[in-house]
């Protein structure tokens, strides 16, 4: 437990370059992630549209794209994984709302490592633009989707459009992109680690913080994985070496002259990275919900412990559940019952932490803001998506529903959209402590609504196509008979679609507008919060505390303490003050 | 609910009487931009996870050389350069003048430090040149990167492995030529501990990659 952590004595720069761009303040860099994401999440909901719209009007030229060839919708795919899943689900709330609040939370000035930390947020800007050239590149994005299958990704241009320097471009990306997430989960790890301020015990951090801790051990143990394995598919691509790609095969009528290699060995590299990176995306979202639950039912989170817990458990059986994204490749089914028993038991701290919310929820005297809404929702998807999880979770239940629409409405589900609401929630909840103003509650609550009953219009009926035996990433579903019957299924879902996206565009002016418009946050802790970040002015001075280093006397959650005046008490307020119930 | 200013905030966190930190550490003024001091420890933390990162990306390639392996068929044993055992030799010795060079800094003893620190730093170079002769002589027998699946991890690990040394090379050499500016946020005690456990493990790591390409092909 560090608590000689220094005051903050030094000030904030004042050139431009140094204060907005090359910033080494966390806060500056938390929002620099999270308006990448904004873009990244923006661009990724263009592919799919354009994707949604190819699949409803397969006939038809797409708006703003043309005619729509089954290689450029796998392109679309790829990108649109590859894009929403590190530039999105991985970047806005780990590092976006984690570099922001991690900090501020535990009562430090700063990350503890600033220089590394900004150097962490460029190489990923640098990551998305590399990723991004792939588009305009001969030949353009690669189409072996967002996993990367070798060996369609190992062997060059030879195998299909996209499949050259496209397909070069992503692995680098994704390179760039796990060496800054590995600096940024070290800084994360260290800052938690050695920097929290006097009485912050571990057990008094906010469950946020825990989160981002949790993530970041994740990260650091999954993207260097992910390093070393993109290095071998680099080098199966241009230098000759067989790793992935197996000896014997006949591409575009020619001999292959690799010999030898194992597709199933990226599929267990790329796994053992790909697995936990779905923690990594959805475990801050657990965190800020909590966060926001215990605040707006104004009660104490229900079992604390238990929520460390059972975050602690779902990131440690985490690790050791990739082999269930691989039930088809042909793997011992003794291999299989290990990865399926062990993956089923994420369900037991997953129930833990959902009947924990529930139980906060239970007998609070509950604000429907919007951040409360959209923490709810959360929920909601948490609990749908985990429940079609057990089933892919039996690889006999698997082999048939593996390569269907019922994995597609499963991922975005869970990690996809129970992720984007953990953002938002996130978004309404601290907006006003990051910016100063208050994001507009009306707009708020009808992009809730939209949103929430959008996704569900979306993603619910891909179960259902999925039973029908409908498979996934088809660009063409007029081509084969039997799904022609689906085809009205898809044309609802694409009118869902197009709606729910458009109901982004709300969010988008509400972001905006509140930026410059929004009614100011007058009060410092507008929700009447307890953890440290409502201690300090909106937005908060250059290094947070103002030189101050602030104790902590209490746990986070302390909400209509018995005795206390008021429903919410401080976790800096001493016991005297408490008593009083002074703040 | 009670409308509070936005200096409230400042406000509370007074209330606890002793809130207010310690005085700026020396060397220091207000105005300054640099970022604040850390505890020293904090460095020591953040290298032990960078190493873990480290052994994560290693142990990722060890794992693909066992499974690699196993799928036989086209797998040839990569013999191994003689030369290797000099550079091992060599690695070794670097960490017992790397911590001879520590006790010099423990005992104020700043001639004694750089000396040993300058050899820690010139066997760190030689043992990448030998890895360099290493590879040449390789090369020379016909054995390429994608000659073999073994020959392709030979290159791959001792690879990876030199470029995090030469990452060693470089902080010992920067260590040792800085000094020891009293202003500096990181002073010359913990950058050479930091600098030295880097190099302790990187030394440890090639003993397991040479036992591994040595034994395990």
């Amino acid at each position: 437990m560090a608590t000689e952590a220094h005051p903050a004595v030094h000030h904030a720069p004042q050139g431009f370059w140094r204060k907005y761009i090359f910033s080494t303040d966390h806060k500056v860099i938390g929002i620099q992630y999270y308006l990448l994401a904004l873009v990244a999440v923006f661009v990724g909901m263009f592919l799919s549209l354009l994707m949604r719209f190819h699949l409803a009007w397969p006939t038809e030229e797409v708006p703003f794209f043309g005619a729509m060839t089954p290689e450029q919708y796998l392109a679309l795919m790829t990108m649109h994984g590859t894009i929403m899943v590190f530039f999105v689900l991985t970047t806005a709330p780990q590092s976006g709302f984690g570099n922001y609040f991690l900090p501020i939370q535990i009562g430090a000035a700063d990350m503890a490592f600033p220089v590394l930390n900004m150097l962490s947020f460029w190489l990923t800007f640098v990551a998305f633009l590399v990723l991004l050239a792939a588009f305009f590149v001969t030949g353009g994005a690669p189409i072996s989707g967002w996993t990367g299958y070798a060996p369609l990704s190992a062997l060059g241009e030879i195998a299909g459009p996209g499949l050259g320097l496209g397909q070069t471009l992503w692995v680098v990306s994704l390179a760039i992109f796990s060496g800054a997430s590995l600096m940024g989960a070290l800084n994360f790890i260290t800052t938690t680690l050695d920097l929290r301020t006097r009485g912050m015990s571990l057990l008094r951090m906010p469950l946020t913080v825990w989160a981002w801790f949790i993530t970041a051990i994740l990260a650091l143990l999954a993207f260097a994985v992910l390093l070393a394995a993109g290095l071998l598919l680099l080098l199966d691509r241009h230098a000759g070496t067989s790793f992935f790609i197996p000896g014997g095969l006949v591409v575009s009528d020619k001999q292959i002259p690799h010999t030898g290699g194992s597709p199933l060995l990226w599929q267990h590299l790329f796994w053992f990275f790909g697995h936990p990176e779905v923690y990594i995306a959805i475990l801050p979202g657990m965190g800020v919900v909590s966060h926001i639950l215990s605040c707006f039912s104004r009660k104490p989170i229900f079992g604390y412990k238990a929520m460390v817990l059972a975050m602690s458990a779902i990131a440690f059986l985490g690790l050791m559940v990739w082999g269930h994204h691989m039930f088809m490749s042909g793997m011992s089914p003794y291999s299989a019952f290990a990865f399926s028993l062990l993956t089923m038991s994420i369900g037991v701290p997953s129930a833990i932490k959902t009947f924990n919310w529930l139980g906060t929820l239970w007998g609070g005297r509950i604000q429907f803001t919007t951040a409360m809404l959209f923490a709810t929702g959360f929920v909601s998807l948490f609990v749908t998506g985990g429940l079609s999880g057990i089933f892919l979770a039996q690889p006999t239940v698997d082999i048939y529903l593996h390569d269907t629409y019922f994995v597609v409405a499963h991922f975005h589900i869970i990690m996809g959209v129970a992720a984007i609401f953990g953002i938002f929630a996130g978004t309404y909840f601290w907006f006003p402590k990051m910016f100063g103003r208050f994001l507009n509650e009306g707009i708020g609550k009808v992009h809730f609504w939209l949103t929430f009953v959008g996704v569900y219009a979306i993603f619910m009926p891909m179960h259902f196509i999925a039973l029908a035996g409908h498979p996934r990433r088809y660009a063409d579903n007029t081509a084969v008979s039997f799904l022609e019957p689906m085809a009205s299924v898809h044309y609802f879902m694409t009118i869902a679609a197009f709606i729910t996206i458009g109901a982004q565009l709300l969010f988008l002016f509400n972001f905006f507008w509140g930026l410059w418009k929004g009614s100011k946050a007058e009060e410092i802790n507008p929700w009447h919060a307890t953890t440290l970040e409502w201690t300090v002015p909106s937005p908060p001075p250059h290094d947070n505390f103002a030189g101050h280093v602030p104790a902590v006397y209490r746990g986070p959650y302390e909400y209509s303490v018995p005795g206390a005046e008021k429903d919410f008490t401080p976790q800096h307020l001493p016991e005297p003050q408490a008593a009083a119930g002074d703040d | 609910m009670t409308a509070r200013s936005a200096t409230d905030g400042l406000e509370l966190l007074e209330l606890g009487h002793d809130d207010r930190g310690p005085a700026p550490p020396e060397g220091r003024e207000r105005g300054d931009l640099r970022p604040p001091r850390i505890p020293q420890h904090a460095y020591l933390t953040g290298l032990v996870l960078a190493l873990a990162g480290i052994l994560m990306f290693f142990l990722a390639l060890v794992s693909a050389f066992v499974v690699r392996k196993g799928l036989g068929g086209d797998w040839a044993a990569t013999p191994v350069p003689g030369i290797l055992w000099f550079n091992t030799a060599i690695l070794v010795i670097s960490s017992v003048t790397l911590e001879r060079a520590r006790r010099g800094l423990t005992a104020a003893d700043d001639s004694g430090f750089r000396a040993w620190w300058g050899v820690t730093t010139a066997l760190g170079v030689a043992f990448l040149a030998g890895q360099i002769v290493a590879w040449r002589q390789l090369a020379e027998a016909g054995v390429f990167l994608a000659t073999n699946p073994s020959s392709s991890f030979f290159y791959v690990l001792t690879g990876a492995h030199g470029l995090h040394l030469l990452g060693g090379v470089l902080a010992l050499a920067v260590v040792g030529l800085r000094g020891d500016p009293p202003e500096a946020r990181l002073p010359r005690s913990t950058a050479a501990r930091v600098a030295g456990v880097y190099w302790h493990f990187m030394g440890l790591l090639w003993v397991c990659v040479f036992l591994l390409l040595l034994l395990g092909q």
